[in-house]
């Protein structure tokens, strides 16, 4: 009884009528939660159809297999990645080469957003302004620059070598250092030149200026939106108002709302707006997020573990029932155990999608193994004699398992569900990445924001829920396991 | 009556009895004897359909008992095994009301049932409430022997109902069961190898060895008309010699 109401509530809650629903995907990192959140809000100011937000989707398979799938319509990637990563074929430079490449997918970009999100060289805007350097080529009236770039950038093929070449430069005084090192040396004015991201916050942080990229040097990683064809035909006016986004952001403005989400700790949702001049001061706060991730989270839990017990003691019945059927039960639920969570998350994407149905599949899959092995071992250790005591007194076979077996094997019982639990509870932090949210989603934007008091957010309160969990399960078992049998 | 007709049984190409067939009087005890691998345990088994014959039939009443009829038989044996065979995780009460319960009586007849035979058994009533692992050998054997009379069964099957308890316990619950086989005259089949208990039991007595019934009678004709030499071993190996009888 209880399975169905939860079952009919689980899919109540997906957006089954109503209005049509648009799904936006992000990756997990602060410039894609940015610019997928300007996309969310640019559809839903148009409102031809709501939002569903799938944010911090793992990484570029998963998010791209989920739109090839259906299972979201639009998200931000970018040019490079799209040829590289992800039709590996890195001849198709430009964006109208890439559209026709995705064509036969049932997909398409927009144009350029307005920024390249690459290497590029920098330096203090002061430090610019005084030497009138603007430009790479200027470089080169400046050999003896101090200059500090990441051994990354100094080993690969693409990057220093080649780029001295391209340009004719000659560097006489430069050294390998660590980005954030770079950074702090260019501030103290120990270096003058190195080598960043061309929309990282700490370029608003230190007042740094881009040079332009003259020669065309840097590999081109222009932002643009992905999406599915059929959007632009079912949505026209949405269509129209996604187009308006191109061109409109440019490196500067880029680097503007990184800094803001990164250095001003503002939410994606208020940068998104102040981009977009729209009103900020509608914001969801912590708490009524906590409370969201908390309920996600609880329901990933709470529906899997639920799931796996309803299946899981009768397999582990079943088995005990029959030495070759156990032998099945166990090997396969023992495999299952041994695929690494996040790789069972995504093969699960082709069958399930992303979000929360393949995420209770998979933390199902794994909580049913202690179950199903604690059921069976507890009901085959029980004493022969006793079961044919049982039989003697003229017990049916269900009134032998219902009085006698599970009462019997449920202290063994018990402890598996425990132990699924408490599994479940921290393997459910992965399922933010295929957009099923929890606290994992916490977990996930900080890892994006590098942000510790954020990962904290989301892994304290679930290492509190494994615990409150075990407790809980401490106090069922008072309950649950009969008197006479209790340790 | 339980009639066995020419029964064996095999365990793969193992006989653990060979054929045998017995009668076994109404109203009266019946004990199997012999040491243990002799067969006795296993005729046990087979009189109350756990295991199936390898040959041959037996019939209760002249109802025929296999596995296959059990349950609907159950309500006919009582059956009580070494140290119990009590529900841990029942309490006594529990574990003497169990097959009534199945049964479907009412509570109230169940409680007089349970009322009536703490009498006869001679338990302490406040004793029915606690877990099996809270009471003594002796104590768990009352509770065994009350679970197996509840439906008032007209055959009792006993298998070394007495082999795991202290000697003094031991030949008092002999006197109690004597008389409580007394009262209620069911038909028992007791499996025990001591030669004492089987004296004191046993209307008739059956002595096996190696899975062979060498020698049925009372107990009388095994002392004087012993059927081998093998019968005369084992009977005088348990009774305590003259001499140490005159030492103690």
């Amino acid at each position: 009884m209880k399975i169905y109401v939860l079952l009919s509530a689980f899919f109540v809650s997906l957006p089954l009528w109503g209005k049509p629903t648009i799904t936006v995907g992000s990756k997990p990192f602060t410039e894609g939660y940015i610019l997928s959140e300007i996309i969310a809000e640019t559809i839903e100011d148009v409102g031809e159809a709501d939002v569903q937000r799938r944010m911090g989707l793992g990484a570029t398979g998963i998010i791209f297999e989920s739109l090839k799938g259906g299972q979201i319509d639009i998200y931000s990637e970018y040019t490079g990645t799209i040829s590289e990563a992800i039709l590996k074929n890195p001849k198709l430079k430009s964006i109208s080469d890439i559209r026709k490449a995705l064509n036969p997918l049932g997909l398409s970009i927009s144009e350029s957003l307005g920024f390249n999100d690459t290497y590029a060289l920098a330096v203090r805007r002061d430090f610019s302004n005084s030497q009138n350097l603007k430009i790479m080529s200027d470089l080169k009236k400046f050999p003896g620059i101090r200059a500090g770039f990441t051994h990354e950038f100094l080993k690969r093929s693409d990057g220093f070598d080649s780029m001295v070449k391209h340009y004719g430069l000659v560097f006489n005084n430069y050294s390998g250092m660590e980005h954030s090192l770079a950074y702090q040396s260019l501030d103290e004015n120990k270096i003058d030149l190195v080598e960043v991201y061309s929309t990282d916050a700490k370029i608003a942080k230190y007042n740094l200026t881009l040079l332009r990229d003259d020669k065309d040097f840097f590999p081109q990683y222009l932002a643009v939106m992905i999406y599915r064809k059929d959007l632009l035909t079912k949505y026209p006016k949405t269509a129209m108002a996604l187009e308006d986004l191109e061109d409109r952001l440019s490196e500067e403005k880029m680097v503007e709302l990184n800094a803001k989400v990164e250095l001003e700790n503002w939410s994606f949702e208020k940068t998104a707006r102040y981009f977009l001049n729209k009103d900020q001061t509608k914001k969801s706060g912590f708490l009524s997020m906590f409370l969201r991730r908390t309920k996600e989270h609880l329901a990933l839990v709470f529906l899997s573990l639920l799931l796996a017990i309803v299946l899981g003691v009768p397999f582990g019945i079943l088995a005990s029932r029959n030495r070759s059927l156990a032998q099945i039960v166990l090997i396969l639920s023992g495999l299952l155990q041994t695929i690494p969570s996040l790789a069972l998350l995504c093969f699960l994407i082709p069958l399930f999608g992303i979000g929360f149905l393949p995420a209770i599949v998979a933390l199902f899959l794994y909580a049913l193994l202690p179950i199903v092995r604690n059921t069976y071992l507890g009901i085959t250790a029980i004493d022969l004699r006793l079961l044919e005591s049982a039989q003697t007194l003229g017990l049916s076979p269900w009134d032998r398992l219902r009085r006698i077996e599970i009462p019997l094997a449920s202290p063994s019982i018990l402890s598996g569900i425990k132990l699924s639990a408490v599994i479940t509870v921290g393997t459910a932090t992965l399922a933010a990445f295929i957009g099923a949210g929890g606290y994992g989603a916490i977990i996930v934007t900080g890892l994006a924001l590098n942000d510790t008091k954020l990962i904290l957010q989301g892994a304290i309160p679930s290492a509190a829920l494994a615990l409150l969990v075990h407790g809980l399960f401490e106090l069922a078992d008072h309950f649950l396991i009969p008197n006479g049998i209790k340790g | 009556m339980i009639q066995i007709k020419n029964v064996s049984k095999n365990y793969g190409n193992r006989t653990v009895l060979q054929p045998v067939s017995l009668r076994f009087a109404q109203g009266k005890t019946h004990v199997l004897l012999g040491s243990s691998g002799s067969g006795k345990s296993t005729l046990l088994r087979l009189l109350c359909g756990l295991t199936e014959a390898t040959t041959g039939q037996i019939t209760i009443e002249g109802k025929e008992v296999s596995p296959q009829v059990q349950l609907q038989m159950a309500s006919q044996i009582g059956y009580v095994i070494q140290e119990g065979g009590l529900f841990p995780h029942l309490t006594a009460r529990q574990n003497v009301s169990l097959a009534a319960q199945t049964q479907g009586w009412s509570s109230t007849k169940i409680n007089d049932r349970v009322n009536e035979l703490t009498v006869l058994v001679r338990l302490d009533e406040s004793l029915l409430k606690r877990f099996p692992r809270q009471l003594s050998g002796g104590q768990r054997q009352r509770i065994a022997l009350m679970r197996a009379l509840m439906l008032n069964p007209p055959v009792i099957l006993l298998d070394e109902p007495l082999g795991a308890l202290d000697p003094i316990v031991r030949s008092e619950l002999q006197l109690e069961l004597l008389s409580i086989f007394n009262q209620v005259r069911p038909t028992v089949v007791l499996v025990t190898h001591d030669v004492n208990e089987g004296a004191v039991f046993g209307h008739t007595l059956s002595l096996f060895h190696d899975g062979f019934l060498v020698q049925h009678g009372d107990f009388q004709s095994f002392v004087k008309n012993p059927a081998s030499e093998f019968v005369t071993r084992f009977i005088k190996a348990q009774i305590p010699s003259s001499e140490i009888l005159d030492m103690v």
